[in-house]
């Protein structure tokens, strides 16, 4: 009924394409409603305008007729497009059986996943295609909501409830996540991805995932994932300093004392911020107790390979 | 000028202060909302020019956070919710009555003084905490930022006990004080409008009391209510602010229907379409109102069945309010259309209003509204409803009103370029959004991804322009107090009693003697005579029109 592209993105789901039908049947009636209404303002605004003073206008008798159309025909129209929403509502609401679950979990600012098989992961989901899936989700912190525009789902993240989602992608490829609940500074940069890929590389990434990464490339991946949001490796400065210069250098905090950057000044400001703030900046990191030590090692590791 | 009249009578400060004269309320009310305005306006600008690129363009994101906050506090609070009833409501409501002031003139005088203090506790909440996040305050975010969250709720709530006795005075006003012959049928719509207000005001607001109670009581006392920390619930802290906060929707767009229905009988020469239906829909609206606050929270986890519920109440009533938009367009049927600046507004008002509508009803549609919700399509719906709707009402209520409120007719040529130049900022800065939005784009984003930028930019350009034809408004409405012509009595030939029974700035006391009403505020085909004068009997000495109510048409 309508094309996508112009408004609305690709449709990645089966129901994602059915919602979009529905979309366009409100969009067309409602143009068209709305393009008569306008017509219909344009022409009596020209063929009534006022051309004296002394005009007289004609009562008009108000047709029933006429007034009782203008109530019927819509609540019909309004009770089609409520039924139909529903209905749809329900299958969005309603994961199959069969789906493969996953532990979403939602915190300032990033999103991180748990797998059955016992891999944890953050930023980018990976998925099997053609497999319905279904996130249990739950906040660390405040609400958060979990949004992929081409699954058209979208479902609030509580701190003190499970609430859940599914979907069932068509195709391989990589859709952006967003938060959608406004969550602090970082609100916005608290994106992620659906990463879809066949069945076979679904199984050969979880097997990878569970052997272990050398340690400086388990700590970029725990970077790009976690500490990207603030911090940047070209030297520039976001929420946090840059974290490939400061390394070896003499830093000073608020408090007025000093220390030298080694790994174990690394290792503290990523487990316990608050106690070494960085002169210039907000006390804005929180503590990533979560990390497990060989993230935190890997972490040191990469930092110190970064120029 | 040289006759008394309520701005010359007496100049003193301390007569303006301490005034019980709804005229000159009414006057201090649009000092002190068009500031709100001018605030909130020029933090609209920061923040579309901050988006006009991903990434810092001016400001950080913690600036930009709080910049949209207070942005959406001063508009919807200071302004929206009290602009129309406070300013035009305290100004025109009594004289349209034939009164000499509302009820209760003291009561009256204390609301905006409780409007301000309102205002000024809201505005201690970002010197004592952050506030940001935009107007909704969800917690449990909200209250982990500070105590800034309580400021905000008192304040709202001592601005909304202004509108509470504000909307009492005029329930009493206009049940007591109708000048003889003015019957329920033969109200002008914009009290009928301000009446459903007024309801509203009075049973909402008490609702945003009781949360800030709450809130006090789990910030104080450690009492778990919506922090999950201490075992609250945080989706009960949205039922609440919603419960209250749909209603205040309709506090914002029932004055806007009000000024329209005037505006299109005034300039079309034409009884108002569907004159009972429209006024009656408003009351039904203001009730209907409290039962659909649910519709913000389809994917809050709320239950799916109460989703459902909502989404059909929200539905009954949409289609009162499409019809209204059909009577105001019918209202011009045979008539005398003269586009004067107050009715280019009102024209205005039926395009944007209408486009603001029907994508209020794709955001009804629960499984669309799961894919649009929290996204720009929201924001862009809402300002097509609240300014599209309410500022677009108040743009042409104010110029409608202008004359008689200060006695000087401002230029009307600037006027339509200034209409034009809003209609088109308007859209270009909004219209976009709503791409924004259905593409994936999510509301309240400070940095984005590159693919949004050019409709950003082309948001941000149009805000620009919006931005000229407002200032372009207020250059020349000052320009006119000082080098405008006198304003005759009834430049419009409008037939309500603020122009045909008072002089233009009106007399201290409104009226010399009670106006008798023998015909319904948009009967023009009745008296030939008033036409397009200068409010013939309009100096408000006893001289009554004749005029032969023909058998059958008395009451309608
Ligand atoms: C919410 C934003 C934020 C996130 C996410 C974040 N940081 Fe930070 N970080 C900061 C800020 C702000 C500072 C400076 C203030 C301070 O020292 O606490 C900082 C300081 C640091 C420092 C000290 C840098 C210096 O110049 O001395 C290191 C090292 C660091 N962060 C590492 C990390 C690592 C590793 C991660 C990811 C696990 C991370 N940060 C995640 C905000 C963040
Ligand atoms: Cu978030």
């Amino acid at each position: 009924m309508g094309e996508n592209g112009f408004w609305l993105p690709e449709a990645s789901t089966a129901l994602a394409g059915e919602v979009d039908t529905l979309f366009w049947f409100v969009f067309w009636v409602s143009t068209a409603i709305f393009a008569a209404v306008i017509a219909a303002k344009l022409y009596f605004v020209f063929k009534y305008r006022r051309r004296s003073e002394q005009d007289v206008p004609t009562p008009v008798h108000e047709s029933k007729v006429l007034e009782a159309v203008w109530i019927v025909v819509p609540t019909i129209l309004v009770l089609i497009v409520f039924t139909w929403g529903f209905d749809l509502f329900v299958q969005l609401s309603s994961a199959p059986p069969d789906s493969y679950e996953i532990t979403v979990r939602g915190k300032q600012w990033a999103w991180e996943y748990e797998y059955a098989e016992g891999v944890q992961t953050a930023g980018d989901l990976y998925v099997p295609v053609g497999q319905p899936v279904k996130l249990n989700m739950s906040s660390v912190d405040v609400l958060h909501s979990f949004f992929v525009p081409e699954f058209r789902i979208k479902q609030d993240v509580l701190p003190n409830r499970y609430t859940s989602v599914w979907f069932k992608a068509e195709n391989v490829g990589e859709y952006t996540i967003y938060c959608t609940e406004y969550c602090g500074t970082a609100h916005s940069g608290m994106l992620g991805k659906v990463v879809v890929v066949s069945e076979e590389d679904f199984a050969a990434w979880l097997q990878k995932q569970n052997e272990g990464l050398p340690p400086a490339e388990l700590g970029q991946q725990v970077y790009n994932t976690q500490c990207a949001v603030c911090h940047a490796i070209d030297g520039s400065r976001k929420i946090g300093p840059p974290l490939n210069v400061f390394y070896g250098t003499e830093r000073v905090f608020t408090d007025g004392t000093s220390a030298t950057a080694d790994d174990s000044y690394v290792r503290n400001s990523i487990l316990n911020p608050a106690s070494q703030v960085v002169e210039g900046y907000p006390p804005a990191m929180p503590p990533f107790s979560a990390l497990s030590a060989q993230q935190v090692d890997g972490l040191v590791a990469y930092i110190k390979t970064l120029e | 000028m040289s006759q008394v009249n309520y701005l010359n009578h007496d100049k003193s400060l301390k007569s303006w202060l301490f005034t019980l004269d709804h005229k000159r309320i009414g006057i201090m009310y649009l000092v002190a909302v068009s500031l709100s305005f001018l605030a909130g306006g020029i933090l609209a600008l920061l923040v579309r020019t901050e988006l006009l690129g991903p990434g810092e363009t001016i400001m950080s994101a913690d600036a930009y956070n709080q910049s949209f906050t207070l942005h959406a506090v001063l508009m919807i609070f200071a302004f929206i919710i009290p602009a129309i009833p406070a300013v035009m409501g305290n100004f025109v409501l009594p004289i349209q009555l034939g009164a000499k002031d509302v009820a209760f003139p003291r009561l009256n005088l204390a609301s905006f003084y409780i409007y301000l203090a309102g205002a000024a506790i809201a505005l201690t909440a970002l010197v004592v905490g952050r506030v940001d996040g935009g107007w909704t305050f969800y917690t449990p975010y909200s209250t982990s930022v500070g105590d800034g969250i309580l400021f905000i709720t008192a304040g709202v709530f001592v601005m909304g006990f202004s509108s509470i006795l504000t909307g009492l005075n005029f329930i009493v006003t206009i049940h007591k004080m109708r000048a003889p012959g003015l019957t329920w049928n033969r109200l002008p719509l914009f009290i009928w409008s301000i009446y459903a207000t007024s309801i509203v005001q009075v049973l909402a607001t008490p609702v945003i009391g009781i949360t800030m109670v709450l809130l006090f009581l789990e910030r104080l006392l450690g009492i778990g209510i919506f922090d999950p920390a201490l075992g609250g619930d945080p989706v009960l802290f949205q039922h609440f602010f919603w419960f209250y906060s749909h209603p205040a929707v309709y506090i914002m767009i029932l004055p806007a229907f009000g000024i329209i229905s005037d505006l299109m009988g005034t300039f079309s020469r034409q009884q108002v379409s569907g004159y009972k239906f429209v006024a009656l829909s408003s009351v039904a609206i203001a009730f209907l109102g409290f039962l659909v606050w649910g519709h913000h929270m389809f994917v809050s986890g709320q239950s799916a069945v109460s989703s459902i519920i909502f989404s059909l109440i929200t539905y009954l009533i949409g289609i009162p309010t499409g019809v209204k938009v059909i009577n105001w367009v019918q209202t011009m049927y045979k008539g005398s259309v003269w586009l004067q600046t107050p009715m280019l507004y009102a024209l205005m008002f039926l395009f944007t209003f209408s486009i603001g509508g029907f994508t209020g009803v794709m955001l009804g549609v629960l499984a669309v509204d799961v894919h649009l919700h929290d996204t720009y399509f929201v924001v862009a719906h809402f300002h097509y409803v609240m300014m599209g709707g309410n500022v677009i009402a108040a743009l042409g209520g104010l110029h409608y009103w202008w004359p008689k409120m200060t006695g000087k007719m401002f230029n009307e040529t600037l006027g339509r370029i200034a209409a034009v130049l809003v209609f088109i900022g308007f859209n270009v800065t909004f219209f976009p959004q709503f791409i924004l939005g259905t593409r994936g784009m999510p509301r309240r984003y400070y940095d984005y991804l590159p693919e949004f930028t050019d409709l950003h930019v082309l948001s941000s350009l149009g805000s620009y322009i919006l931005g000229v034809g407002l200032f372009l408004i207020l250059g020349y409405l000052l320009h006119s107090l000082f080098r405008g012509k006198n304003a005759p009595a009834n430049p419009w030939g409008a037939l309500t009693l603020e122009w045909t029974h008072t002089t233009t700035p009106p007399d201290p006391h409104n009226f010399h003697e009670t106006p008798i009403v023998t015909r319904g505020a948009y009967d023009y085909h009745l008296a030939p005579e008033l036409f397009g004068g200068d409010g013939a009997s309009g100096d408000g000495h006893g001289e009554e029109a004749e005029v032969s109510v023909p058998s059958g048409q008395a009451t309608s």
